[in-house]
């Protein structure tokens, strides 16, 4: 019951923190300079007959609170009007371009896993041996690294000097696609699993501390065995809570490493409409990332409440 | 860390004399700072001259590190955009600390509807993808420099809001706290002459932490063509433009993005480090 009032809750804040932004995504269009209009015409050539349907539309000339909640409602029916540099429908842009980033948040994602988690253990288990001050050093090395950084020198390496991979554009066809997203992914991955490797570091150090941990290893349970069902599990809730984390930086860093790589995915869209003022883009690919953060984090607390029955327990509605 | 562990524990990773590692930082970061200072007199050539014949040049020839587009030094452009690359972060860290620090402090010790308030939105922003958000805004907007401080300092002060307000509330716990209130101190003494000198561990480990996060963003800015004016030597910007020509003059590119990394490694491995050592030092006192 208290777990139901808890998940009201989170359900709840939710929605309001989705109106702030929406509110705040709407005010770009008076953030950018120039009028609304101009703002909205952009390149386009002036005809009477486009001002006239552009302010039918925005409501341009009602109060500021009816034109946000006529766009409001547009945009609940997933309608946020044309682009100004195509004139297609933005969810229509947005939809042409979500393969390419899908293909490369996954790849990348995949690489995290499974680099990241294992050496994050390994480090966390010989905690001051050299193993361990050479991952940590990398871990910082990573995290602070910029990720465009990251991917020029992957440029020069592989692309220019040796020449073993393609760096720019998606490729072709299942195969190609993966070899044209290796790289990006590799470079958008490093900083993220630095992190996941700090967190799991962290978590495996303060679990082998741990007196369940000493008596396993005193009932002679090889390794492995004390590795999986007792350390792995404990440290599963760090690593959860860190997926939050992970996806904010996951997002921040496609957006760029996109740009770096001349891919055409969601987040050089984002940036080219930025750089073009194309408003209605932007605002519809805003209001795309805060639905995500915020499902991503409701689910990541709903999976920390699964993991850890203690967290069940202390929630108190 | 329960004390057992931490007695256990501390000889070993806080060894009296830095490693090699940590100078090597240092030193990084001293020459970095330097340049940043007195860049404009050891550049061995005007990096605002430029040189139509020598458009984008490799390595020879008088010139280091080769030229760019515009025909202009490499090597001094790297050493005059040292000043660009530090100031605005530098300002921004300080602004996260001295705001988010006090309203953290300010917060834990009072309590009450401020707290609660700082501490909503802190959680807030803590959602957000605090870069995307910063290139949104300051790219519809056309913000320059100064803006983009202003805006990291929005976005990074929530973070610092949060440790501080965190570590205060451990210290206000303790008995000194009550001693201090017992005697008459004021609420400005007792935070500022008593509370303070035991969190600036995590402060300036924070202080640190925030100066690379702002060297990341305003770099990030600079390689996407925002945040910084057109022409002015700054590493993010000359990586943009050396990428076109990373087969002509690999450097005009590779040269900045070691700078970076190097520079914000150093920071981290520097912050890392005093992080252990003072809150060792506030251990054993």
């Amino acid at each position: 019951m208290q777990v139901v009032v808890f998940i009201a809750k989170r359900l709840v804040a939710m929605v309001v923190v989705l109106l702030l932004v929406s509110l705040l995504v709407f005010s770009l269009l008076m953030l950018s300079p120039g009028s609304i209009l101009a703002t909205l015409l952009g390149t386009q050539p002036t005809t009477p007959e486009l001002i006239h349907s552009l302010e039918e539309r925005y409501h341009l000339n009602d109060p500021f609170f009816v034109q946000y909640w006529n766009w409001l409602v547009n945009a609940l029916h997933g309608d946020f009007g044309q682009s100004i540099q195509s004139g297609e429908d933005v969810t229509t842009v947005v939809a042409d371009r979500l393969p390419v980033t899908l293909g490369l948040a996954g790849l990348a994602l995949l690489l995290v896993l499974v680099i990241g988690i294992p050496a994050g253990m390994a480090a966390g288990m010989r905690r001051g041996k050299p193993f361990d001050r050479l991952v940590t050093l990398l871990t910082i090395v990573g995290m602070s690294a910029p990720v465009f950084t990251v991917g020029i020198l992957l440029i020069y390496v592989f692309g220019v000097r040796f020449e073993i991979m393609p760096v720019y554009g998606a490729g072709e066809g299942f195969l190609g696609r993966i070899e044209h997203l290796t790289l990006p992914a590799v470079a958008l991955a490093t900083g993220l699993t630095a992190l996941i490797v700090r967190q799991t570091r962290a978590a495996t150090m303060t679990v082998m501390d741990q007196d369940y941990i000493t008596f396993a290893r005193a009932r002679g349970l090889s390794r492995s065995r004390i590795l999986i069902p007792y350390a792995l599990r404990n440290t599963a809730l760090p690593m959860v809570t860190a997926a939050g984390l992970m996806l904010i930086g996951a997002i921040s860093g496609t957006v760029i490493i996109e740009t770096v790589f001349s891919l055409q995915g969601v987040g050089s869209l984002m940036i080219e409409s930025v750089q073009a003022k194309d408003i209605p883009v932007v605002q519809g690919l805003a209001l795309f990332i805060a639905v995500l953060v915020v499902v991503v984090n409701l689910v990541v607390d709903l999976l920390a409440l699964i993991i850890d029955p203690r967290i069940r327990l202390s929630v108190k509605g | 860390m329960t004390a057992e562990t931490a007695l256990v524990v501390a000889p070993a990773r806080t060894p009296r004399r830095p490693s090699v590692l940590i100078m090597l930082a240092f030193t990084v970061l001293l020459i970095v700072a330097v340049l940043a200072v007195f860049g404009q007199w050891l550049a061995p050539q005007d990096p605002t001259v430029q040189d139509p014949l020598l458009s984008v040049t490799p390595p020879g020839d008088g010139h280091l590190l080769g030229t760019d587009q515009l025909g202009r030094d490499v090597f001094s452009l790297i050493i005059a955009a040292a000043r660009s690359a530090i100031v605005g972060p530098v300002c921004v860290a300080l602004g996260c600390v001295l705001i988010g620090g006090t309203l953290g402090m300010v917060g834990a010790y009072f309590g009450g509807v401020a707290d609660v308030a700082v501490n909503r939105f802190a959680d807030l922003v803590y959602a957000l993808p605090a870069l995307l958000i910063a290139i949104v805004v300051i790219g519809v907007v056309d913000g320059g420099y100064w803006l983009t401080a202003a805006i990291l300092i929005f976005l990074s002060t929530p973070y610092q809001i949060r440790l501080c307000r965190s570590v205060t509330m451990v210290q206000v716990r303790l008995p000194y706290v009550d001693a201090a209130r017992t005697i008459g101190l004021t609420s400005r003494r007792t935070l500022f002459r008593h509370i303070l000198p035991n969190i600036l561990p995590t402060v300036v480990a924070t202080l640190l932490l925030d100066f690379v996060a702002a060297l990341i963003g305003y770099s990030a800015l600079a390689y996407l063509g925002l945040g910084v004016q057109a022409g002015q030597p700054d590493w993010g910007a000359m990586l943009a433009e050396g990428q076109s020509f990373i087969t002509v003059n690999p450097w005009l590119s590779l040269a900045p993005a070691i700078m970076l990394i190097a520079t914000a490694s150093s920071v981290t491995l520097v912050g890392d480090w005093l992080y252990d050592r003072l809150s060792s030092k506030a251990v054993s006192r």
